[in-house]
């Protein structure tokens, strides 16, 4: 038995903000109530500390061919980072895109303790999985990619509605099930098939070869499966036009669209650009906020933009392609079979840049501009915009109005022009980067154990030193808990437990319907029976029940 | 005995890995394989055959005893090395990269003299590709640029690429045109449409004036007949269209590109002429792969410590230079005063002065059959087969992963229980 006695503890989810509080975890690894006897028990001052539950990423690139593609593609991003072998834990390199052991301990060095790898294919999810074995500490999850899918797409041209239905829940579910994934991803529906095609860009209703059917139907015959299977997380979603000036029109669409449908915006920052008079950027904030402020079911994680280098890696070919073009940085593209396609280019945020100044305010822009935390998560859509090791300075950002307006000195002067950041002087409670770092993605998540303190919840517990500097509090925990051992002290990692898998299983199984199988056979440079990720990989699988 | 048919089994010989084989195994031996290539059969019937003894300095020895000798030899070395995994599995190559980490020493793997070039090149320009399927369902243009896969990769036209029926290529080679660029003629080179005869060395040369072309960008010195690469311009200008007018191009590159004069340079400047032409249409460029999973070994290697070959610990943490920590040059300057090689044959691949090196160190080696290292290294371990006798993880040219299964029993270890023995007692040495 574990005692943390003497912190604040804070806990949204209990409508806890700082109250005095023991905080107890049982030798199975879940919290409980403090026992009545005097039972032995280690205990652990947390006194002037913040006590949260362990954080929740939502989003993020750790694991899998893409982004081992990246750490390969860069050498240069491990040089100067780095971390030595020790006695207890594994050697690691790498900034923006970290080795897979030093992944784990920098997560859990800032009191994160599960995270979510945001895009597999299913053809190489066996990857994801393997190296997922090398990520310690953490619990993990992958999200399958499904938007640019040729057999889905097959299904949704489908004329009969009601075969259809059927057919498509039973291919999301061999999906999910085959390639042990937790949650339908959905990028750039459509526009990842038209690249390899050598075509143009994806509207909601353009056509998409060689079916043509529309990114809305993707969209939405995917959302209604989604529901269908009641699905811990709704559709994943990485919507059209990622990074273009006027975007926020198809994002604002696309909400409309799926209205009452179970969804999740990802990385909305990248969405969410107006056009100016001369075709450039401008935020586009307000207008997003304004909707999602209006419809309390949408969640959306910001996907903030940080300066200083990132790679940049999505299943969105295409606009990795442009991404080259633009800044003619060396670039990795990957068409995957049948499935999907993939790009990696590394880049440098510059607040002199005025495209670069005007995206960081457009991320805090819509952290302080939705009004109800719960609708919000913070990522920095991990490397995309920045690394998650960026977290803390964020966090400063949003609780500190102070600090936001010193940083905003640096920006290029004109920004003020195209942003509203600087007349915003809402400040976030420790109540609300609670929400935003743990109690919200687990929630959007479906993940009633963690986010939250309360009894049967996973020991994955952080205390944070409470002090002036909000970027240095979350930076180094005084001690992180996964599953009630101490696995951190002082941001350090000081153990390599192996994390859990977090797993569907949806009811309708795993069969794929006959005639897909026939064209599985024909199309796939594989067989079908070496598709599916085998049990070997997911040696501590957690099942979470659909609804 | 009754024969058991094992199907959709992996070929473990080549990096086209190969997984709709058949094996028929009776009495616990592969006695025959349906649906594979001359130089597969050879691996699947005879790969678990031929196993080495369980020796220390050359006398017979229990496993026991071999890995205690050998965790003292590695122990004790103050530069040792961890080297090869060509043909074993991811899991015994991530078990592999942690004991190199406890013992500070060197890590390095056989890319470092045949496909490294190629990952060097990708540290520089990155990499346009796709997986082997899309090359079968959509390429209507295949390219191999030294490279000979009816040698080298004999399934490779059928099950991938010229011959393959795919989705949008459904009548196979009729629907695809073929070229070669070699600097003699192939096997593969006779099946071409367009076949370019090139002078060896001369290979950055051609990319860059067929990247001029494909750029637009003038070209005052040259005419249509003058011989760029010893072949007429006019006949690069010809491939250039081509290659714009297809639909889907994939540039297949082999070690005649990575091993001639030029060696990353090369690749990457195909690389970038393959990044310039998706202006126009979708090209990408794919190494061929020769060991099986020589690629899992540069996976494993860059999840693990950032890097893909070339690797010191010395410093407690993974530090990468090709030239100082790869692994003939290491042998070479006579910086390595242990090694333990797993899953290949330094003996006969690698040059002989760094071979002479190795048999004046103590040199423990890991093989499921006898090789020309076992005939002399200090520590010989027999080992099971991996995709016969063990299973695991390969990971295909194209990055594809596939799992090995086990269909026979051995009475050896698998490496990656090997390299854990080892491993262990290595870490208790160093407690004591
Ligand atoms: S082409 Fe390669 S993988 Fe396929 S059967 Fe031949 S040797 Fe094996
Ligand atoms: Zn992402």
């Amino acid at each position: 038995m574990l005692k943390i006695i003497n912190g604040g503890v804070y806990d949204p989810l209990q409508g806890l903000s700082g109250q005095a509080g023991t905080i107890c975890v049982g030798d199975d690894g879940k919290i409980c109530d403090p026992p009545s006897d005097a039972a032995p028990c280690d205990i652990v001052d947390a006194s002037g500390c913040a006590v949260m539950a362990g954080g929740v990423d939502i989003h993020s690139h750790i694991a899998g061919t893409k982004v081992n593609s990246a750490r390969s593609m860069c050498p240069e991003d491990h040089y100067d980072h780095f971390k030595p072998h020790t006695d207890t834990t594994r050697a690691g390199t790498g900034f923006t895109v970290p080795t897979s052991f030093y992944t784990g301990y920098e997560y859990a060095g800032q009191g994160y303790t599960t995270v979510f790898e945001a895009a597999v294919p299913p053809l190489e999810a066996r990857h994801a999985h393997e190296e997922l074995l090398d990520v310690p500490i953490i619990d993990t999850g992958t999200y399958t990619l499904m938007g640019n899918n040729y057999m889905i797409m097959q299904i949704l041209a489908e004329q009969d509605p009601v075969s259809r239905k059927e057919r498509l829940r039973d291919l999301v579910s061999w999906l999910l099930t085959t390639t042990k994934g937790y949650a339908v991803k959905v990028v750039n529906p459509g526009g990842v098939e038209s690249w390899k095609w050598a075509q143009g860009i994806q509207d909601l209703d353009t056509p998409v070869p060689p079916f043509g059917v529309t990114p809305r139907q993707i969209m939405t015959g995917l959302a209604e499966t989604i529901r269908g299977l009641g699905l811990p997380h709704g559709m994943h979603l990485h919507c059209n036009h990622l990074g273009e000036a006027g975007n926020y029109i198809t994002t604002l669409e696309t909400m409309r669209a799926l209205d009452g449908l179970p969804f999740h915006l990802t990385h909305l920052q990248f969405h969410a650009y107006g056009q100016s008079k001369k075709g450039t950027l401008k935020s586009a904030a307000s207008e997003l906020a304004d909707y999602i402020n209006g419809h309390p079911n949408v969640t959306f994680d910001v996907g903030q933009m940080v300066f200083g280098p990132a790679t940049t890696m999505t299943a969105d070919a295409p606009m990795q392609y442009r991404l080259h073009v633009v800044t003619g940085h060396k670039w990795i593209n990957n068409d995957v079979e049948m499935e999907s396609g993939a790009g990696v280019v590394p880049l440098q945020y510059k607040p002199k840049s005025l495209v670069n100044a005007i995206q960081w305010c457009v991320g805090l822009e819509l952290l302080l501009l939705v009004k109800n935390a719960w609708q919000i998560i913070l990522t920095t859509d991990h490397p995309n915009a920045g690394p998650f090791s960026a977290y803390p300075q964020i966090i400063r950002l949003l609780m500190d109005r102070d600090y936001r307006a010193s940083q905003m000195e640096a920006l290029n002067p004109r920004v003020g022009k195209y942003t509203v950041l600087a007349q915003l002087a809402r400040e976030y409670t420790l109540e609300e980067i609670a929400i935003i770092t743990r109690s919200a993605p687990a929630k959007t998540l479906g993940l009633p154990q963690r986010g939250n303190l309360r009894a049967g919840s996973c020991g994955d517990i952080a205390a944070y030193r409470i002090q002036e500097d909000k970027e240095r509090m979350f930076r180094e925990p005084a001690y992180v808990f996964k599953d009630g051992a101490l696995v951190v002290r002082d941001g350090k990692a000081i153990k390599s437990p192996q994390g859990r898998r977090l797993l569907v299983e949806p009811d309708c199984g795993a069969v794929l319907p006959d005639d897909l199988v026939d064209e599985f056979h024909r199309y796939y440079s594989i067989t079908l029976a070496n598709f599916p990720v085998q049990e070997e990989y997911i040696p501590r699988p957690e099942v979470i029940a659909c609804k | 005995m009754p024969v058991t048919i094992h199907k959709d089994i992996v070929c473990t010989f080549c990096g086209a890995l190969c997984d709709d084989l058949e094996m028929h195994v009776e009495n616990n031996k592969v006695i025959d394989v349906k649906n594979v290539c001359g130089i597969g059969r050879n691996k699947a019937l005879h790969g678990d055959n031929d196993k080495p003894e369980c020796r220390v300095y050359g006398e017979r020895a229990t496993l026991e005893e071999a890995y205690d000798a050998s965790a003292r030899m590695l122990a004790q070395a103050r530069s040792p090395l961890v080297y090869g995994f060509s043909s074993t599995v991811a899991e015994a190559n991530r078990v592999g990269v942690e004991l190199a980490e406890i013992l500070r020493g060197g890590l390095d793997n056989c890319s470092s003299y045949c496909h490294g070039p190629g990952v060097l090149a990708r540290q520089h320009v990155g990499l346009p590709t796709c997986t082997l399927g899309e090359a079968k369902n959509r390429a209507d243009l295949v390219v191999f640029w030294g490279a000979n896969p009816m040698e080298s990769h004999m399934r490779h036209f059928s099950r991938y690429s010229v011959q393959a029926k795919g989705m949008y290529t459904p009548l196979g080679r009729k629907d695809r045109k073929m070229a070669v660029v070699d600097v003699r003629p192939t096997p593969s080179s006779k099946n071409a449409d367009l076949f370019f005869q090139v002078t060896p060395g001369s290979d950055y040369e051609i990319a860059t004036v067929l990247r001029a072309l494909v750029l637009e960008m003038p070209l005052p010195t040259l005419t249509d007949d003058s011989l760029v690469g010893g072949v007429p311009l006019a006949r690069w200008r010809e491939l250039v269209e081509l290659i714009k007018q297809c639909k889907y191009c994939v540039v297949f590159f082999g070690i005649g590109l990575t091993q001639s004069q030029g060696k990353d340079l090369n690749v990457e400047q195909l690389i970038r002429l393959v990044s310039d032409c998706n202006r126009y249409t979708r090209v990408y460029a794919m190494p061929m792969r020769g060991h099986a999973n020589v690629n899992g070994n540069n996976q494993v290697f860059v999840w693990q410590t950032g890097y893909p070959l070339a690797i010191s610990f010395n410093r407690g943490y993974p530090r990468f230079n090709p030239g100082e920590f790869s692994v003939i040059d290491m042998l070479n300057r006579g910086d390595v005063d242990a090694a333990i090689i797993v899953a290949t044959d330094p003996a006969a691949h690698l040059p002989y002065t760094a071979v002479d090196a190795l048999k004046k160190i103590p040199t423990i080696v890991l093989d499921p059959v006898n090789s020309l290292t076992t005939e002399w290294a200090n520590v010989v371990i027999p080992v099971a087969t991996s995709g016969l006798s063990a299973a695991g993880t390969y990971y295909r040219m194209d990055n594809v992963p596939i799992r090995l299964r086990k269909i026979i029993d051995c009475e050896w270890p698998t490496d990656l229980e090997v390299l854990q023995n080892i491993k262990e007692r290595v870490l208790n040495a160093k407690d004591h």
